[in-house]
């Protein structure tokens, strides 16, 4: 670790306030229906949307429609996906022949990019033809991020109401939060990456001769478009297999460093948004504290591991100092023009939200570097999470925090004025309960029977972590991946698929009958019995309980695979 | 339900004609007029032949060129199309090892790029920088560091037959520093840095 490094990371966090706070102020004016100043172009497209598809924007939902609209929405989506994959080969925009997608892969994949988990169980450049790249993955990158913003915007809203029994309109809110959020941000980050070197063509694969005579054929494609909202959508699938790490996704120092803000910039505009919506901007600020904590805390422990290298196998013939010379560290799997504390950043951030792009590879960390994303993603995808997503998510953990906090003094738990009951904290309890299910149930399985086992690459301790981080990648909807874990068989693609869509919809049909109850309450004035759910005490309350679920689920399992292997590799054995 | 079932439908094609036609066609179309060079590829050209991109990393193994870092990147192997084989810097198909950290391959491999490289560089000094002994990411990596650079000064100056010196200046003019001078890592480009060799002291 050095001074240069620490800078790079801190100046992330800056960015990231800096471009926050206006862009939730915008945000919250788009989600409470109010003019904005795209409103004059963007208004006649959103009036003409709602024409097309027979939407009436005043006409709100009950819970269980806006439910049923986000299902619907999602089966659609998954169903023209999967049909453009299994027939890609007969469509135009295919300079490289790219074969028809197998069923199973095609049904992987169309799971992952709905659920905005992007898990890819294929090399994008060697098996999508650039129709499908558009039509397919840039479409879900859009519609999945914008789902995730509307559970959001009906669960704040639920909040800023009483004794109502509607939710607000899935659609109005699906189409704001695409139109005047995500379009008009992919659009300005689309174009300063093609500034920066990001490709953005049609062109065929170019064949050119290298210096020394060889062949070298160098895969195109509309790049830039995809990868913005790659990342603005907090979805993650690269359009090359090796994602962020490829020179093209990710040229410079200065696209690095918009590409971790961009990951985690609509999260945490969402916070401040939420804010705003409620008018208490002190619960914001309380939440937004939380997740910058545990996001440096992450980050720090990452960035230390991976500076302090590998000494078991690198030995004493090779320097691995840090200087303005050279990065020093564990580069294996990482590029020159990140070194190691920008990588430890997007690694962290990409797992803290539910992103999963990757800028070095998160199997070639060291044991403790890379226990670092499976650890933020077991904490439950809240450290800014998905967009939407991870406000929701910790909205739920916040419900959870009260009720402790309740039962400590023995009084009703409340927040913003809502009661939390029986029926609220059961179903937040329920919607926390779907993911270790999941990542250890189906991890489980993945390390005993004869079917699943062949995907692990690594012998010793790192095998488990692989398979468990991919499982907990699945269900978190991240979709990052310790990439040596061959998960395209008909096994794998199926189990994840599952667990992607388990992952996602078992926790946002209770998400959303809680933001039915809670819009049905009466608002109580805060009384001096009211537990204050800002400043400092409630800040490190919120976060040990967080550290504290994942921790009692998931120590033992870390223990067995990360712990261990660090504990070998200290005593220099090897696998 | 039969109302929603229409809606969601419609919602569906709506956007999928917004998000996968309209916004990628018109962002080619705009890149394209404002960027042209940075849309096509950052394409290098020498004597009117595309001989790689500014971006992409590629094989160099002539001891007058300066080589970059070891690659991952793999192919389909000619006799037996269910295969891969390696092939680095195959900008077709990115790939980096995943090699996990207390892997015995892994350890093995690096001890064969030491020794590999111990071989290459008699007159190099010092130990040898990390970078050169670790794949990347991508398997494209178009940089190595100033220090993987400079250990490869001595081979690069005795197989071209000038002086180390004049090597070493053409390094630091192809040397890129932290943007803003804290941004990102210290680097150098190798495809630009052999082209700017060839210019300087003739080609190999």
């Amino acid at each position: 670790m050095n001074a240069a490094g620490l800078l790079q990371i801190i100046v992330h966090f800056v960015v990231l306030t800096l471009l926050a706070i206006p862009l939730g102020f915008y945000m919250a004016r788009v989600f409470e229906g109010e003019r904005t100043v795209a409103s004059i172009v963007l208004g006649p497209v959103e009036r003409g949307i709602y024409k097309l598809c027979g939407v009436k924007p005043d006409q709100e939902q009950h819970w269980t429609a806006y439910a049923f609209g986000v299902l619907m929405f999602s089966l659609m989506g998954m169903l023209l996906m999967y049909v453009l994959m299994r027939v890609q080969n007969l469509l135009p925009l295919n300079p490289a022949g790219e074969t028809a997608v197998a069923p199973d892969l095609a049904f992987n994949t169309t799971a992952s990019f709905t659920t905005n988990t992007n898990w890819q169980n294929y090399g994008g450049e060697s098996t999508m033809s650039y129709l499908t790249q558009m039509m397919g993955m840039t479409v879900h990158n859009f519609t999945s991020a914008a789902t995730g913003m509307s559970i959001a915007v009906a669960l704040i809203r639920a909040f800023t109401r009483r004794s109502v029994r509607t939710i607000g309109n899935f659609y109005v809110d699906l189409v704001r939060s695409f139109l005047y959020v995500l379009v008009p941000a992919a659009v300005v980050f689309c174009l300063f990456l093609v500034w920066q070197g990001v490709p953005q063509n049609f062109d065929a694969y170019v064949a050119a001769t290298t210096v020394e005579g060889a062949h070298q054929v160098i895969a195109q494609g509309p790049v830039a478009s995809q990868e913005a909202i790659k990342l603005l959508g907090t979805n993650g699938g690269g359009f090359f297999n090796t994602n962020s790490a490829h020179p093209y996704e990710n040229p410079t120092a200065l696209t690095e460093l918009f590409e971790v803000v961009g990951l985690l910039v609509i999260s945490a505009g969402m916070v401040v948004a939420f804010g705003r919506m409620i008018k208490d901007s002190r619960q914001a600020r309380a939440i937004y504290a939380a997740m910058a904590l545990m996001l440096a805390v992450g980050v720090g422990v990452c960035y230390w591991a991976e500076a302090a290298g590998n000494p078991a196998v690198f030995g004493p013939e090779v320097d691995a100092a840090a200087s303005d010379m050279a990065p020093g560290g564990n580069m294996e799997g990482k590029e020159i023009r990140f070194g190691i504390a920008n990588t430890a950043m997007f690694a962290a951030a990409t797992t803290g939200t539910s992103t999963g792009a990757v800028n070095g590879m998160h199997d070639s960390f060291t044991p403790i570097g890379g226990m670092v994303p499976l650890v933020n993603m077991m904490l439950g995808e809240v450290i800014f999470g998905g967009v939407g997503v991870g406000l929701h998510g910790m909205i739920i953990f916040v419900i959870i925090t009260v009720f402790i906090a309740g039962l400590m003094v023995g009084r009703t738990p409340e927040y913003l004025g809502k009661k939390m009951e029986s029926r609220e904290v059961k179903l937040a309890v329920l919607s926390i309960i779907v993911f270790p299910l999941s990542v250890l149930g189906l991890g489980a399985l993945a390390v005993v029977l004869p079917d699943a086992l062949p995907a692990i690459s690594a012998a010793g301790p790192h095998g488990l972590t692989e398979a468990i981080y991919a499982y907990t990648s699945a269900t978190a909807n991240n979709g990052s991946a310790f990439g040596g874990f061959s998960a395209n068989t008909l096994y794998h693609n199926t189990a994840l698929a599952l667990a992607m869509l388990f992952g996602r919809f078992a926790v946002i049909v209770p998400t959303l009958a809680i933001a039915g109850a809670i819009a049905g309450k009466k608002t109580v004035p805060a009384s001096a019995g009211t537990f204050p759910t800002h400043g400092w005490l409630f800040v490190g309350l919120l976060i040990a309980v967080i550290v504290v679920v994942g921790g009692l689920t998931f120590f033992p399992v870390l223990a067995l695979g990360p712990i261990v292997e660090h504990l070998s590799l200290a005593a220099g054995s090897l696998f | 339900m039969l109302k929603q079932f229409k809606q969601s439908l419609l919602a569906t094609l709506v956007l999928t004609v917004l998000a996968g036609l309209v916004y990628p066609l018109a962002m080619t179309g705009v890149a394209g007029a404002l960027f042209p060079h940075q849309a096509h590829g950052s394409l290098v050209e020498r004597d009117g032949k595309v001989v790689g991109s500014a971006l992409i990393g590629q094989t160099f193994t002539s001891p007058a060129y300066f080589h970059p870092r070891p690659s991952a990147t793999t192919d389909t192997d000619p006799n037996d199309s269910s295969k891969q084989v390696p092939s680095p810097y195959n900008a077709a198909s990115s790939n980096a090892s995943n090699a996990a950290p207390t892997s015995k391959s892994f350890a093995s491999d690096v001890a064969d790029r030491v020794a590999a490289l111990k071989a290459e560089n008699p007159n190099a000094r010092g130990p040898i920088p990390v970078d050169l002994v670790t794949a990347s990411g991508s398997g494209l990596d178009p940089d190595i560091s100033p220090a993987a650079a400079d250990y490869q000064v001595p081979r690069v100056a005795a197989a071209r037959g000038t002086d180390e010196a004049a090597v070493r200046r053409i390094v630091a003019a192809n040397t890129t520093g932290r943007l803003f001078g804290f941004l990102g890592e210290p680097r150098v480009n190798v495809l630009a840095l052999n082209l700017a060799l060839d210019q300087e002291t003739g080609k190999r």
